[in-house]
């Protein structure tokens, strides 16, 4: 995407934005809340409209995603969400597929139970299985492992940095965990109202810049004040 | 549209039906009740009036009248489904067309209105001895122009919700009563005061009524007939198709599709 802008009336929020997801890749976008993050990932999907800017993504079959703010249906189970939106994507032999996700991310003893009722944590592994659903070559998570516990938190980064180590596919990843973020990512871009202020290698770009770790510098970008 | 992505919408539809008794009830239950009603009413008339052929002819306007809100209401229960379930940004952030999603609520309002009206020929059969019989090559596309309007009036009011948020669902529910009186449900049409002829005219439904109520009085039916309705009918599907899409283009450009996962009905 290049220059990507984002204005509603008066308010911009996101203010020409421009960077690269490569295959095999793990971005970070990092931010403070109401920085822009979730507003970028929906102009990527496609569900909200660029004000200004190019952007060149994948088709809708190619890519996916998972957000803590959009669960899937809680009145259909388990494997009836897995099952629609597997048509949706046109995944093929479907049943296996479902089955082998409920496998990989332990919902199997879930599979009849309405998404609904499940705990966040589950509902959580519940979109991420939908969003491997196509095995998408953009895979957009925001916030995926907010609600996990720390062990489940680790197996899902586990899983989806060897999805992204197979170098078929690239991930943009939002989280506020930066311990999280120093882990997966091979490369994070730092979101303030609406702009990238810092771009760089999450472990080298700590003590480029005088801080101790990524969540120091976080706090440091997050109050520094923007400048034409 | 793709066949397979609006099976996913039926899929989903089913799914629902599947889990949830107080769901599939109101299929068929209401079609009952009214069947109950206007059976034994024209029961009733029909022994104070036995010459009189509009009795009949009220009751089979009626219950095509409950048809078409059936139809009407299979698509916006279906669109509102994914608006509850705050689902409308996970269809869409995929392969999902607008196209797809329309074709797939279309399919379900004909499945959940075609049990309604199964309901109401078997309860008529066993309730009131009667059978579609010769009746049938008449009614089929009379059925058909209030199916074609019953989606495109849904289609209206779900985009309506869609372009507006989830507050404006109870502007949907009267619309089927407030469309009615222009219709010719219940009288003729030339009862009506010009200016409201005028908005008759432009209602398929009031064709159809006007056709079943000049055919049991052996009368001239009125110019056009039943094509009319049904070129009316195709008509206004035509237009609440491109109204949907503007709406989901303008909640695309808004926001308000990116947040409707967050946006309840308050």
């Amino acid at each position: 995407m290049r220059g990507l802008r984002k204005r509603y009336g008066r308010a911009t929020a996101v203010d020409g934005v421009s960077f690269q997801v490569r295959a095999g890749e793990i971005i970070g976008l990092l931010g403070p809340n109401g920085a822009g993050k979730t507003t970028t990932i929906s102009m990527i999907l496609g569900v909200l409209e660029p004000t200004e800017g190019a952007l060149s993504a994948p088709p809708p079959e190619r890519m996916n995603f998972a957000a803590a703010h959009a669960p899937l249906p809680g009145n259909l189970t388990v494997a009836e969400n897995l099952r629609v939106f597997s048509l949706i994507f046109g995944v093929p032999r479907p049943e296996a597929r479902v089955r082998e996700l409920m496998r990989r991310f332990d919902l199997e003893r879930f599979a009849s139970v309405k998404a609904g009722l499940l705990s966040s944590g589950e509902q959580t592994r519940l979109g991420l299985a939908k969003a491997l659903l196509n095995e998408p070559r953009l895979l957009l998570l925001d916030e995926p492992t907010a609600s996990l516990d720390p062990a489940t938190a680790r197996d899902i980064r586990a899983e989806i940095m060897a999805y992204a180590a197979r170098g078929e596919a690239g991930v943009l990843w939002t989280s506020h965990n930066m311990s999280e973020m120093e882990e997966v990512c091979g490369r994070v871009l730092f979101l303030s109202r609406g702009r990238v202020l810092l771009e760089g290698d999450p472990r080298a770009l700590p003590a480029e810049r005088g801080c101790a770790n990524l969540e120091e510098l976080f706090v440091a970008v997050a109050r520094e004040p923007l400048t034409p | 549209m793709n066949a397979r992505r609006i099976r996913a919408v039926v899929l989903r539809q089913f799914y629902l039906m599947r889990g949830s008794p107080t769901r599939v009830i109101p299929l068929f239950a209401w079609v009952c009740v009214d069947m109950a009603l206007w059976g034994f009413l024209t029961r009733y008339l029909g022994r104070l009036a036995p010459a009189g052929g509009f009795v009949a002819t009220l009751l089979g306007c009626v219950l095509l009248w409950d048809f078409f809100t059936r139809v009407m209401q299979g698509v916006t229960t279906a669109f509102f489904e994914d608006v509850w379930s705050r689902n409308l940004l996970n269809f869409f952030a995929s392969p999902m067309t607008v196209g797809d999603y329309l074709g797939g609520l279309l399919v379900s309002s004909a499945l959940t209105s075609g049990v309604g009206l199964l309901a109401m020929i078997a309860m008529a059969r066993v309730g009131f001895g009667w059978t579609p019989g010769a009746a049938a090559a008449e009614l089929a596309p009379a059925l058909a122009v209030l199916f074609v309007f019953g989606i495109a009036l849904g289609a209206v009011a779900a985009g309506l919700v869609l372009r507006l948020g989830p507050a404006a669902e109870w502007f949907v529910w009267p619309i089927p009563a407030m469309i009615a009186p222009f219709a010719g449900v219940f009288y003729p049409v030339s009862v009506l005061p010009a200016w409201m002829r005028v908005l008759a005219r432009a209602l398929p439904p009031s064709y159809v009524f006007e056709v079943l109520r000049a055919r049991a009085a052996g009368t001239a039916p009125p110019p056009g007939g039943l094509g009319a309705g049904a070129a009316l009918a195709l008509a206004d599907l035509a237009l609440a198709a491109a109204f949907f899409f503007a709406s989901h283009r303008a909640v695309v450009r808004d926001g308000r599709l990116a947040r409707s996962a967050a946006e309840t009905a308050g």
